[in-house]
């Protein structure tokens, strides 16, 4: 046995106080969960503690919460992990971010969470006609999407989502990791629609910023993040969906800029990501730029040659690579979730001998 | 030490004066630079969303150029540079059959690439590689009274697994022990590990300008001096963009923003303008004071 002091954020929003700390010791095995932990200050305590459990074995999703600032699964962090997840001498355990506090440790999944998730239509709309028996599909889809479906909705990466702290509209990442779901299913009839919906949102899949915060967050390794990418390559390069909010645009005027450059030429990219110098929703842009460039002029940061004229050209070669990749038929990716790792599949020593009975 | 050294698109681009500063403090390092001056753009993973074989195939050629220096490994100044190239190089490591048919691609050019380069970036170099100690020993400028806030930059931290980051390396607290051997002090914010919102700045601006402006607010409440850090493309929103982000958060900013190199820079002895700081849109007033009153003191 040994001692932990937890350290729980207390709010009740109907008391109309403050959120305030509150320090309670428990005593249990270090391998023991941090949710025993909160359980047991609760028991033997202050029965008002607010907590939502119910499996107690990572799988139903209940007990998202923030241990000493990371989010997690208080059933699937073990006490000493946690404890030097911090200083070293107390867990700090909080409600998750981005959703509003219902009591102490519990959060309103339903007021975001549970809505974003409605919002991209979580059900499989069947490719018609319906076979009479079942669809029939290549088992690598289906282990592709099995990755989205490990998801239990704990909501844990969208404690952590970055761009929704700054946008609550966004789709977030358990909701478009959900969306991948049905996209990558091949028996679904509506992937087209799908992606324009999320494409032509202004909060949609254009407004993750790739802070990779969802895929360390997870606790499923449903890799949220990698999910939306592959949104975007679908929406960008397959259905060549041009968007309102310049996600289509921004994406081929950077390829476009690497081929033809080598190197990013940022002084074309921006007015390239909004339909080039001319197109009028570049205008505006460009004219809202105008005192920051002006100001890079004066500092020597941006040159007019440099602006202008294209300082470095792309080699052959590495255009014949672009060439080459880009005219095949059908875009090559591999996903590591399916195929594995060389590591994970070599044979295991001796396995394939002497253990036949 | 002799690296190839790859300084990414926008060190030479918008941020010259990145670039700049790694060149001047690279020889009191006792860094030797090969520069990769025909390796390409890694694509800042906007590419790895268009066609994900044309990004592996574009870094495995860079990759590929560096292995054919004598370098002992590649370094880069970029930490978009770093999360884009290990994104390539986790697959490109991890499938032999891949690996090939890459390879294949790359074989026009004369070129190959070996599974397990080691990528680094400068501030993984500073620490692992010439030493905090050694470093320690280096400076001949301390940075006593500046306050720092460090900006890593969410491709140099995250995911953690990918980046390598475990006990033995704690790469997520690299720039705060870097501030502390150049003598200056750590400030503690709370966007010090977040999202500088740059990448999404073409498609939804306010959002990623709110990012920015966010941040620098909360280094300003913690009267922090300065920000630094090893990313150009945060440079770009955090100090290029500022005048635009201190409007859409409805605060006055005016927060300076150092690139590694420059901070380091300044405590081996150069001076703010041989580290091209007059070329920072927020003009680095606080580190230009602080280093005319260091001069002065001598």
């Amino acid at each position: 046995m040994a001692k932990f002091k937890l350290r729980l954020r207390r709010y009740d929003p109907e008391s109309g106080e403050a959120p305030y700390w509150d320090e309670h010791t428990i005593e249990l095995e270090p391998h023991r969960s941090v949710l025993e932990g909160i359980l047991q200050a609760k028991g033997r305590f202050d029965g008002s503690i607010g907590i939502r459990c119910s499996c107690r074995a990572a799988i139903c999703g209940s007990c998202g919460v923030r241990i000493n600032g990371e989010p997690g699964l208080a059933c699937h962090t073990h006490l000493d992990e946690a404890l030097a997840r911090g200083d070293g001498k107390v867990i700090e355990v909080e409600p998750m971010g981005n959703m509003p506090v219902i009591k102490d440790l519990i959060v309103d999944m339903d007021a975001v969470h549970w809505k974003k998730i409605q919002s991209v239509t979580p059900w499989l709309l069947g490719r018609e006609p319906v076979p009479e028996r079942e669809y029939l599909v290549d088992r690598e889809a289906m282990v592709d999407v099995t990755q989205s479906m490990a998801c239990i909705q704990c909501g844990a990466c969208v404690s952590d989502c970055l761009a929704m702290e700054v946008d609550p509209e966004f789709t977030g990442p358990a909701a478009l990791a959900k969306s991948y779901r049905f996209v990558g299913d091949p028996r679904d009839d509506e992937h087209y629609e799908r992606l324009k919906h999320l494409a032509e949102d202004p909060s949609g899949m254009y407004t993750c910023t790739h802070c990779f915060k969802c895929v360390d967050a997870c606790p499923k390794g449903v890799n949220p993040m990698g999910q939306i990418m592959r949104l975007r390559r679908l929406a960008g390069s397959d259905y060549e969906i041009e968007d309102r909010n310049n996600g289509y645009r921004h994406e081929h005027a950077f390829v476009e800029n690497i081929r033809r450059n080598g190197l990013l030429h940022e002084a074309d990219l921006l007015p390239d990501s909004y339909g080039g110098k001319f197109h009028p929703n570049a205008v505006p842009e460009l004219i809202a730029s105008l005192p920051i460039v002006l100001r890079g002029l004066l500092r020597r940061k941006i040159t007019p040659a440099k602006a202008l004229l294209h300082p470095h050209k792309a080699s052959k070669d590495l255009r014949a690579l672009f060439d080459q990749i880009e005219e095949q038929p059908k875009r090559y990716e591999l996903n590591l979730y399916v195929s594995g790792d060389d590591k994970d599949n070599e044979p295991l020593a001796g396995a394939s001998e002497g253990s036949s009975r | 030490m002799k690296v190839a050294y790859w300084p990414g698109c926008v060190s030479r681009g918008f941020t010259p004066e990145l670039h700049g500063s790694m060149a001047q403090v690279a020889p009191l390092l006792d860094i030797e630079l090969i520069e990769l001056d025909r390796a390409n753009c890694c694509g800042a993973g906007v590419i790895a969303e268009h066609n994900q074989e044309l990004a592996d195939t574009l870094n495995a050629r860079t990759f590929a150029m560096a292995q054919q220096t004598d370098g002992e490994l590649m370094m880069n100044i970029c930490s978009t540079c770093q999360g884009a190239q290990s994104e390539c190089q986790e697959r490109l490591d991890a499938n032999a059959v891949y690996r090939e048919r890459v390879n294949d691609s790359l074989s026009a050019s004369g070129l190959h690439y070996e599974q397990g380069i080691v990528n680094k970036n400068f501030l993984w170099v500073l620490v692992e590689d010439i030493g905090l100690k050694k470093l320690r020993k280096l400076v001949k400028q301390p940075l006593t009274n500046l306050r720092v806030g460090p900006f890593y930059g969410c491709y140099i931290i995250r995911p953690a697994a990918r980046v390598g980051i475990d006990e033995e390396h704690p790469r997520s607290t690299y720039l705060a022990q870097v501030i502390d051997a150049l003598g200056g002090s750590v400030i503690d914010y709370a966007g010090s590990h977040k999202c500088c919102g740059f990448p999404i700045i073409t498609m939804n601006k306010t959002a990623s300008l709110k990012q920015a402006g966010r941040h620098l607010g909360d280094a300003i409440d913690a009267d922090a001096d300065c920000l630094v850090t090893p990313c150009p493309l945060c440079h770009l929103n955090l100090d290029l963009q500022q005048p635009l982000a201190a409007a859409v958060v409805g605060r006055s900013l005016g927060m300076p923003v150092l690139h590694l190199p420059q901070l380091v820079g300044l405590a081996l002895g150069l001076s703010p303008k041989e580290l091209g700081m007059g070329r920072h849109i927020v003009k680095p007033k606080t580190v230009i004071d602080w280093s005319e009153s260091v001069v002065a003191g001598v």
